[in-house]
């Protein structure tokens, strides 16, 4: 809300409401109280490239393009979060091109499934950045010119600013002007003298802090779309025991940035030691997760000491610009299977997939090769799993309790061709049973059995044993890569300071007028002007006022000062 | 056995405690309902007095020519040196209209302010009982108060009265919001008890993290501000049209007289509501970032378009739009309020129709 301006180009004054005619004898006292640029009216350019280009640029740059600028981008968010996104959630995606036939090529033309990385909604974006910028700079060198300059010398009648206070003292006049001087100096005002009156300005901070916090956006921003372009992404899930190494190979899923290569990936290996989940035993939260912690021997580089740390959920592993997430665990019971002839033939931790918050487990043993049955004829055994952490009687297909208190392992086996040379991608988490046999226990009803740790179930007819060792954890691992993390946060909080600055600090003005009446008498005038009308502003010259009344001890209140009707006390 | 017999002990006190909430919250809303007729009985009491202070002073050919007289007297020398310092004279800017602020709901009627008394002092009652049962609440579940949709209200009703009474405590002119405010409580402590009631549930590990709990303790305070805020942003509407109504000569309906005469200028009330807005602006930009850097340690990203997020940042950019507005000539005023009123929307939005229209990760909130 600058007032009258006296460095306006002949369009600015064009553009002066009628009302601020009438502060028009104020002159140069609001000048420049903030660097904000003034509203132009639209007025079309009269000739060529250059002159439309200086239009658009000019409009580009102005509050009101920023303004709608601004409502653009939250209205262009807003499809975002309603419709699935493919970067989020690729299945809702699928369902959705399932159910809506008709609408989703159409959306597909408008880039409404992926809406953060679309055309439209980055040229929001940039053009409202480019506008920022264009704004920021000219702003950022009106500000150092008025942190050159001084604050404007006082109006003619001091009267019209929106507060204003005046006694009469017995003092000299210069007397009265060094010692009000004196006074704003050390209140931190940036004062001089100018004429018969001191002029004085502080709260510079405000535009500081505004400038701050809009060149943090822009830091932001770019912190964020280099993040985005070199990012990768992957997931591992580990058994206890395992070790992993960070190449993109060792992944069961990677995703990355458009700019991202492998040789960005840093380079470092570890070892899953010890999962360890605890849970409320008792209570209305029985069974939440009290703690989830992965104990691991980490070596960075090619071939680096070994080190030991703890992973927490909200407590990742940093490695360089990387970070190794605990993003989920579950159960891998050890299965020793053996062939007719009791040979060995598997043994390993099977990971079984959590499907409840009690880890119920369902998952598939795969034995691929090396089988062969009682008659000596090679064949492949899959083998369902279906596991309870805390198996309670009367609760035969579900869990009780997230831990391993008392675990079963329901095993029911299969055997013939499990169909994974066919070429088509298996889940190592299901069976096809398209071509394979169940077992059939002795009255004739289909195999299957519930183990103990260390128990063994018999195959029928002399064809082998499954043995269930004991229970292993994995812990599932989400290695992510994100350059530029620490810019972002360093400019989210200058924003935040830049912000409470901008809103909080008010821009202010003073003038001191001490002239002799003629009646040889000083009549001292002050008045305040701030930014926006604030109550602060005539609180903090009533202060001042008083300060200065009261160290002078040759003074009278000024009379003609009247309460107006509809005053306050 | 004993282990056993220990988790029954342990259930039994914490169904006890969340019954003793269930009370404390229904007691709560009872006193408040009090507290809403006491407001009720101010205002139909203020009705009485015939006020008209605007209307003297906006009515063309009234008396008092517009724009002349300076408005109001500031005299903030504090001591005994009052009478003899000099005096501030305060001039308003420009083209702005030098209207009075009303008197309060009471309309400087006797009777009408001691309802009001009656009713902030039903309100204060209801606010330590409705505390109280937040607090069992949370020692019930053994965790912060908003672990569901259920919690959220009780915690977010508390919180705006927090806020409307350290806004009194602090002599600050919001008398006039207690109606609105009261019935909100009411309405919101209602859906809270009917709708989304939720006997208690557990926060996955995701969950436990102070960033949590400092993200959802000022997402609720802003609201709870933003809040306050629409309802001076409203209410400064409704008088704006009153006054320029008046203003061009025209007779407002007997009602909206009687109703609006009372409350603050459009002027103080816009001032107001951009006050509050602008004062907890910083504080919902901390909230969005607090919520990113735990997302970062939870999620593996701090940012990821998530529908919540997504809300959160529409909400931001719409406060952005309206403290743009304010700065710039031609949005002041009506335009802005707008812009405010939709920031608002956005924020209930994002509270209410992402949680419930919407799924992500945030889902687990609960409804
Ligand atoms: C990227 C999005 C932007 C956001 C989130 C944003 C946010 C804000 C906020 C919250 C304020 C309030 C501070 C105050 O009232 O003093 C503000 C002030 C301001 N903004 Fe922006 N802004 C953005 C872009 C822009 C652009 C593109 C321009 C230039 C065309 C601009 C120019 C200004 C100016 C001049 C002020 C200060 C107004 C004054 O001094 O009163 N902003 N901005």
């Amino acid at each position: 809300m600058s007032k009258t301006t006296t460095d306006a180009t002949p369009e600015r004054a064009d553009g002066t409401p009628p009302e601020r005619a009438d502060d028009a004898d104020l002159g140069a006292a609001g000048s420049q109280l903030s660097t904000a640029p003034r509203e132009e009216l639209p007025n079309l350019p009269s000739l060529g490239v250059i002159g439309w280009a200086r239009w658009f640029w000019r409009q580009l740059t102005s509050m009101r393009v920023a303004l709608l600028l601004l409502l653009l981008v939250s209205l262009g968010a807003i499809p975002g979060s309603l419709i699935p996104q493919s970067g989020t959630d690729a299945t809702k995606v699928a369902d959705f091109r399932k159910a809506h036939t008709l609408l989703s090529p159409v959306y597909d033309k408008l880039g409404l499934f992926h809406v953060y990385s679309s055309v439209w909604f980055a040229a929001i974006y940039i053009l409202l950045f480019v506008s920022l910028i264009g704004c920021i700079v000219p702003r950022t060198w009106q500000f150092v010119g008025q942190l050159r300059g001084r604050p404007p010398g006082a109006p003619k009648r001091l009267t019209r600013l929106p507060a204003y206070t005046t006694w009469r003292t017995e003092t000299e006049p210069e007397q009265v002007r060094e010692v009000a001087l004196a006074l704003l100096k050390k209140r931190r005002f940036r004062a001089h003298l100018a004429g018969d009156a001191v002029a004085a300005e502080k709260g510079y901070l405000r535009e500081i802090g505004n400038l701050a916090f809009h060149i943090a956006l822009i830091v932001m921003l770019i912190a964020f779309a280099w993040g985005q372009l070199f990012k990768s992404e992957g997931n591992k899930l580990i058994v206890e025991g395992d070790g992993f190494s960070n190449t993109t190979t060792q992944y069961d899923d990677f995703k990355s940035g458009n700019l991202f290569t492998t040789d960005d990936l840093v380079p470092f290996s570890f070892t899953l030691d010890k999962f360890t989940g605890t849970y409320e035993t008792n209570g209305p939260n029985r069974g939440t997760p009290r703690t989830y912690q992965a104990a691991l021997t980490y070596s960075q580089g090619a071939y680096g000491k070994e080190q030991k740390r703890t992973v927490k959920v909200n407590e990742p592993l940093s490695i360089g610009d990387a970070k190794v997430y605990l993003t989920a665990h579950g159960y891998a019971p050890v299965i020793t299977v053996r062939d007719g002839k009791g040979k060995v033939v598997y043994s390993d931790a099977v990971p079984l997939l959590p499907l409840d918050s009690n880890v119920t487990s369902t998952g598939v043993v795969k034995v691929l090769d090396g089988y062969k049955n009682a008659k000596g004829v090679s064949e492949q055994l899959g083998i369902s799993a279906f596991f309870l952490p805390t198996y309670t009687k009367g609760s035969e297909t579900a869990s009780t309790f997230p831990a391993l208190d008392n675990p079963v392992l329901n095993l029911t086996p299969y055997h013939g061709d499990l169909g994974v040379d066919s070429g088509i991608p298996q889940s190592v988490y299901q069976l096809d049973k398209s071509h394979v046999k169940e077992y059939k226990d002795a009255k004739g009803a289909q195999l299957r059995d519930n183990l103990k740790p260390g128990q063994t179930m018999k195959l029928p007819d002399g064809a082998g044993s499954i043995t269930y060792e004991g229970t292993k954890e994995w812990a599932n691992f989400q290695v992510v890569q994100q350059p530029g993390t620490d810019w972002a946060l360093a400019g989210a909080l200058t924003a935040i300071f830049g912000l409470a600055a901008s809103l909080f600090i008010q821009r202010r003005r003073v003038w001191v007028r001490a002239v002799a009446g003629p009646d040889g008498v000083t009549v001292v005038e002050m008045a305040g002007l701030g930014r926006s009308e604030s109550a602060k502003v005539p609180e903090e010259l009533g202060d001042l006022a008083g300060i200065l009344y009261d160290q002078d001890e040759k003074t009278t209140p000024e009379p003609e000062v009247v309460p107006a009707e509809g005053a306050e006390k | 056995m004993t282990l056993a017999a220990g988790t029954e002990l342990a259930t039994a006190t914490n169904e006890h405690l969340a019954n003793i909430s269930n009370t404390l919250i229904y007691s709560a809303m009872a006193v408040y309902t009090l507290a809403f007729f006491a407001y009720i009985a101010e205002w139909l009491f203020g009705s009485r007095s015939k006020v008209g202070r605007t209307a003297a002073a906006l009515t063309p050919g009234a008396a008092k020519a517009k724009g002349k007289a300076p408005a109001v007297t500031v005299n903030k020398a504090g001591g005994t040196a009052v009478l003899e310092r000099p005096k501030v004279v305060v001039r308003s800017a420009a083209g702005a209209r030098d209207v009075p602020d009303g008197p309060g709901a009471h309309g400087g009627d006797e009777q009408g302010d001691l309802y009001g008394r009656i009713a902030i002092s039903l309100t204060v009652l209801a606010y330590l009982i409705h505390l109280g049962g937040v607090i069992a609440r949370a020692a019930s579940v053994e965790r912060a108060p908003w672990g569901n949709m259920y919690e959220f209200n009780i915690t977010f009703s508390a919180v705006a009265v927090t806020v409307y009474l350290a806004l009194l405590a602090l002599r600050k002119n919001v008398r006039w919001l207690g109606l609105f405010l009261v019935t909100t409580v009411l309405l919101d402590l209602g859906i809270a008890v009917t709708v989304l009631y939720t006997a208690s549930d557990q926060l996955v590990p995701a969950l436990h993290s102070y960033w949590l709990y400092i993200h959802v303790s000022t997402a609720i305070l802003c609201g709870a501000v933003f809040y306050v805020g629409a309802v001076g942003t409203l209410l400064y509407l409704f008088k704006d049209s009153y006054e320029s109504k008046l203003e061009s000569g025209g007779t407002p309906g007997r009602f909206a007289t009687s109703f609006l005469e009372r409350l603050p200028a459009s002027a103080s009330l816009d001032k107001f509501s951009y006050r509050v807005n602008a004062a907890v602006f910083p504080l919902w930009t901390f909230t969005i970032i607090a919520g990113a850097i735990w997302a970062e340690s939870a999620w593996g990203r701090y940012w990821g378009w998530d529908p919540k997020e997504t809300w959160a940042f529409i909400t931001w950019v719409a406060y952005a739009c309206y403290l743009h507005a304010r700065a710039t000539a031609g949005w002041k005023g009506r335009k802005a309020a707008y812009l405010a009123l939709i920031a608002f929307g956005c924020w209930l939005f994002n509270y209410y129709g992402v949680n419930i229209f919407v799924s992500g990760k945030h889902s687990y909130a609960g409804v």
